[in-house]
């Protein structure tokens, strides 16, 4: 459930991108507060267990599919909330950067959504609260699976609210919520009990290790509520201030359509323009089709298409749309063409 | 198994592409990374049911992957692999947004096939461009830049650790991996109970390893400050890179080229 550049807006992915770095400054700067130096490797080489272990897959029973863990959770309880924080935002990073899972703008998103709710808040929130102190097996993994499955379906909600607000999707709110919410429900299960059992695993063999790693009990809760204040109010304003400046200006389509139109309609009938409105007039189904009367339809959806902007839709002909057309594959050519020069170019200067 | 040592072999493959001495390469990294943020922001800020003016911005990955001498049949394959989150959620868009918005002669385009060929284009661009942005910088080139770009220390330091020691822990889970495939027969011992002592024992060699870490580092003068020397310098190249590449986006953001080149031919045809 990684997010991908393509699915957001620049004004969520950089708000996210914003909070997230922020989280980021917060837990290096914590980190450094209680320095435990021997934390430093193990920060290290816990994010390379992560990405080795998604990688030793495991059949889940009943449903013959095969499944590999998310690690959040794990990370959570050997490390503590800000040291695995950054560790899930590492690993995350070399995955956008090297498996294009997903992108420089949405690693803020993806940092959110699996970092984020398991370290910040389904950790301290509901693993810490039902482990507590003095941790017995059932415990471990109870804690275990509710606070992975809270994680999850905390993240998969946000995956939901962050393509919905961004818009490039179609797909509505609800249905979009009701898709991922029952997946990430199944996953966070299994998810939950893994976890429990690698961390029973380690308490049963090395119980030492969850009392350094864990760290003190005490000041979760505060820094917790901190955290998530200071995120709301960051991410508010950021997306506030860059979605006030999305919005000033004209929508591109919009924008480029009118000001195309506006040449085209002084000389439409000459040149390859009047040939192709000629055709299309002879051949469509519908001559004399255009968007406008569709959207102007009562019953027709008229999502874009909003009141005052019709002048610039009606003016949507086959004509523009496959000057458009032609021109982009010119475009591309033209681009390809440049590429295959700089590139025997680049060959010769190396001989 | 098998997936386990390719994905090893890609990320090495990808970062030794970045041992190269083209102009490209030699391009400062955090330049690099900023014009790709500017790269994919142009590229987003675009409206949904544009998708003429989204194709001349093939023309930086293009660029990147001509003069960087990357491998363009490789980085495709990336790029695939990576496509089924987006395409699986841009899917739905043909089928939910059925307005036509134009036609050409006999078929009509609906805004949700005009919407999901945009997302995928974008999708497309920007994975080149962050596989480009990779394959020409390299993996500590970029975490230089980050530190030098004000990220925290103790973030950059996480992210060389975990680079570092990617490869020998996957090579330690696919050592345990091809074990128990050998030892296993019908399914038998895939299961989750056997998955959990082994990511169990794989969590205890890496914690020992992490103490044997700790105890070469603390004996080479360790005093848990983690000293980087960066020698990182921004000549004139580079400025021009930053801002020329800058304004090529911010201005086919604005003007669609595709159009203009329409015109172009239509006056041409005239």
């Amino acid at each position: 459930m990684h997010m991908a550049d393509a699915l957001i807006s620049p004004a969520v992915g950089g708000a996210m991108l914003a909070a997230s770095a922020g989280l980021v400054v917060h837990g290096a700067k914590k980190l450094k507060e209680d320095m435990d130096d021997r934390v430093v490797p193990l920060m290290g080489v816990l994010g390379a267990f992560i990405f080795a272990s998604q990688m030793i897959n495991f059949t889940i029973p009943a449903t013959g599919s095969s499944g590999h863990i998310g690690g959040g959770m794990i990370l959570a309880v050997l490390l503590g909330s800000n040291a695995a924080f950054l560790v899930m935002a590492s690993i995350l990073t070399i995955q956008a950067l090297f498996f294009a899972d997903g992108g420089l703008l949405a690693l803020g998103c993806n940092i959110i959504n699996l970092g984020f709710f398991s370290c910040f808040v389904a950790y301290p929130l509901i693993y810490r609260k039902i482990a507590g102190k003095n941790p017995n097996r059932n415990r471990i993994f109870i804690g275990a699976i509710a606070a992975s499955i809270a994680g999850l379906q905390m993240g998969a909600m946000g995956v939901v609210i962050e393509t919905w607000l961004s818009g490039v999707s179609d797909i509505p709110f609800t249905g979009f919520l009701l898709l991922m919410q029952p997946i990430h429900l199944a996953i966070g299960i299994v998810e939950g009990i893994v976890t429990a059992a690698v961390v029973t695993f380690v308490w049963k063999a090395r119980p030492e290790i969850l009392e350094i790693t864990g760290g003190p009990a005490s000041n979760y809760p505060t820094s917790t509520r901190k955290i998530l204040v200071g995120f709301a109010i960051s991410a508010a304003v950021i997306g506030c201030t860059l979605s006030w400046f999305a919005s000033t200006n004209p929508d591109g389509l919009e924008w480029s359509i009118s000001n195309v139109s506006g040449k085209e309609l002084k000389a439409p009938e000459t040149g390859l323009h009047a040939f192709l409105a000629k055709l299309q007039q002879n051949s469509a189904a519908f001559p004399g089709y255009s968007f406008k009367e569709e959207s102007a339809k009562p019953g027709g959806k008229a999502t874009i298409a909003e009141s005052g902007k019709d002048e610039a839709w009606g003016s949507v002909n086959a004509g523009t749309s496959l000057s458009g057309l032609i021109g982009g594959s010119a475009t591309l050519l033209l681009a390809c063409l440049i590429g295959w020069f700089l590139r025997k170019f680049q060959n010769r200067s190396r001989v | 198994m098998s997936t386990i040592s390719s994905s090893l072999f890609d990320v090495n493959h990808l970062d030794a592409l970045s041992n190269q001495t083209t102009c490209i390469h030699r391009i400062d990294p955090r330049v690099k990374l900023l014009t790709t943020l500017v790269f994919i922001a142009s590229i987003l800020s675009l409206n949904k049911y544009q998708i003429s003016a989204l194709i001349p911005f093939a023309i930086y990955p293009i660029v990147l992957i001509s003069l960087g001498n990357l491998p363009l049949k490789y980085l495709l394959r990336k790029v695939l692999l990576a496509a089924p989150f987006a395409f699986f959620i841009g899917i739905w868009n043909p089928f939910l947004d059925t307005n036509i918005l134009f036609n050409i002669g006999p078929v009509f385009i609906s805004g949700g096939w005009l919407s999901f060929a945009s997302i995928m284009i974008r999708f497309t661009l920007t994975v080149f461009a962050v596989l480009a942005l990779i394959g020409s910088t390299g993996f500590n080139a970029i975490c230089m830049a980050l530190e030098k770009l004000g990220v925290p220390r103790g973030f950059v330091v996480q992210l060389l650790f975990l680079y570092r020691y990617i490869f020998v822990l996957t090579e330690e889970a696919s050592r345990m991996v091809r074990a128990r495939s050998l030892r296993s027969f019908d399914g038998n011992g895939m299961g989750i109970r056997v998955f959990g002592s082994m990511i169990g024992n794989l969590l205890l060699r890496t914690l020992d390893r992490a103490q044997r870490i700790h105890t070469a580092m603390l004996s080479r003068g360790f005093d848990g400050e983690i000293r980087l020397a960066y020698p990182l310098k921004i000549n004139v190249w580079d400025i021009l890179f930053l801002l020329g590449w800058s304004a090529l986006f911010i201005l086919m953001r604005f003007y669609s080229l595709p159009h203009l080149m329409g015109d172009l031919f239509s006056g041409l045809v005239k």
